[in-house]
């Protein structure tokens, strides 16, 4: 194949004048992270509260999780990424749809970018949490009844604190698809890591250093997420009990 | 703000004819390529033969690791590489978007399908391999006509539900400019400056055919779980 490798370039100044490519990717590397990190308090919160209700025994509240479930979980995520950057501004009042499309880059494509992962990742949350609950002995709520808790005191005391430690391996890889998924932000704009990477090989038509580079960052960002979240495990361990397995799904 | 629902009206025909024919086209042939790599994929993963599982696994994390617009780009510069390579010829071969959308969504689903096939053979207890070998049955008669069809059926709704994943995720061939359902209604919508309108129709679509397909799924895994 007829391709020459030059690596050099890395350290050529890209055209913005910020400094090297790899100094240009790395900033990407900065974006990506901070896209998924905010994205991710919004969807711990989120999923974490729509999971907990969609297991009560209310039944319109369980009606009302679904529905939340079910919309976000059935539209691509580019397409939902196209719904928080050019629809939800003209949808909202005047003054507020131009302030919002008014913000200075990169705050424009960064909030909607972080809305959209978040309560995206939210949905898959929503599910993991469920699931963790739902995996627990009913004995366990009868009991927390029998003492004397309150449904609130029960979560609270009995259930969440099982059930969150169930999921944190299907976490650690939901923790990884965030950040994975943040790069589907550039097509909004939002110049993170994979956008950078495509925007360095636009001006430097060094294709594959550049995606090669990118790939690399990533892998190695994944192997510090998978090591924390290992760690985590470690420390939130109750003894005694065994550890959850993966069971096979679905992902991207 | 006005909107105009009509600008949807009269372009459905471009929307679905051209759009959605690609998308669906892309998926199901993504799916069958992906499914039958998968499988090889997994195998080679279980095989006792370290080399073989090795490399199956590195394959496979290496896609898992890496974000599925990142592998679009790869191969949409990688193909006309590897088909000179195939082809002996000193040029890249021009390839466009469409051919080189089918062999990503193939080699990149292939990872995720093998992971599920993977643990649809390890649910298969290890006697029923043995019986085979007993009964005179070589590796490739034992897997053919004992192990995967029953790790397939087993595993089918999960295939399935990634299946609408992919069909979802398809919607990211928009980076590399092709037409799929969302490239169309994005080339309307940027015409007629019909943003809105377009990408909520969009939604709204997408949303009733992975929302009914799931559903679909759920019945099929009813089914399934009362036959077993």
């Amino acid at each position: 194949m007829g391709y020459n490798w030059n690596w050099k370039v890395l350290l050529e100044t890209e055209p913005g004048g910020t400094g090297s490519y790899l100094q240009y990717l790395i900033v990407g590397l900065g974006w990506t992270l901070v896209t998924a990190l905010a994205a991710w308090v919004i969807a711990l919160a989120v999923g974490a509260l729509v999971g907990t209700l969609r297991t009560t025994p209310h039944p319109w509240v369980v009606r009302a999780g679904n529905l939340y479930v079910e919309i976000f979980r059935n539209v691509p995520l580019i397409v939902q990424m196209f719904l928080w950057f050019f629809v939800v501004p003209e949808l909202l009042p005047q003054a507020t749809g131009d302030w919002i499309k008014q913000m200075a880059p990169p705050w424009g494509m960064y909030i909607p970018a972080v809305l959209c992962l978040g309560i995206f990742t939210s949905v898959r949350i929503a599910e993991q949490v469920r699931a963790g609950i739902n995996s627990l002995p009913r004995g366990q709520r009868m009991a927390g009844t029998a003492l004397g808790l309150t449904l609130g005191q029960t979560y609270r005391y009995v259930i969440l604190p099982q059930a969150f430690r169930i999921i944190l391996p299907p976490l650690t890889s939901e923790s990884m698809n965030i950040i994975k998924n943040s790069s589907v932000a550039l097509t909004i704009g939002l110049l993170e890591l994979t956008g950078r990477a495509r925007a360095m090989q636009e001006f430097s038509f060094r294709v594959f250093e550049a995606f090669a580079t990118a790939t690399v960052i990533y892998l190695l960002t994944n192997l510090i997420v998978v090591l924390a979240m290992r760690a985590l495990e470690q420390k939130v361990r109750v003894p005694g009990l065994i550890a959850a397995g993966n069971a096979p799904q679905a992902g991207h | 703000m006005g909107f105009d629902f009509e600008v949807i009206g009269s372009s459905l025909p471009y929307l679905f004819k051209e759009g959605m024919t690609f998308t669906v086209t892309l998926t199901l042939l993504a799916m069958t390529g992906g499914i039958i790599f998968g499988t090889l994929l997994a195998m080679m993963r279980l095989s006792a033969f370290k080399p073989l599982s090795i490399l199956a696994g590195g394959y496979v994390n290496l896609m898992r690791s890496v974000p599925l617009v990142l592998v679009i780009f790869w191969f949409f510069f990688l193909v006309p590489y590897i088909g000179a390579w195939l082809t002996g010829a000193n040029q890249p071969v021009k390839v466009g978007a469409w051919f080189s959308a089918v062999v990503t969504f193939t080699m990149f689903e292939a990872a995720y399908y093998c992971e599920i096939m993977r643990a649809g053979i390890q649910s298969i207890p290890r006697g029923q391999v043995w019986a085979g070998y007993a009964l005179g049955l070589n590796y490739w008669q034992a897997m053919g006509q004992i192990v995967l069809p029953q790790a397939f059926r087993n595993m089918l709704p999960v295939l399935l539900t990634q299946t609408i994943i992919l069909f979802q995720d398809t919607s990211l061939v928009y980076v590399i400019s092709a037409t799929d359902f969302l490239g169309a209604a994005s080339k309307i919508a940027n015409r007629d400056y019909r943003l809105v309108e377009m990408y909520t129709f969009v939604a709204v679509v997408y949303f009733i055919i992975s929302y009914s397909l799931s559903l679909l799924v759920k019945r099929l895994q009813d089914r399934i779980a009362i036959i077993r």
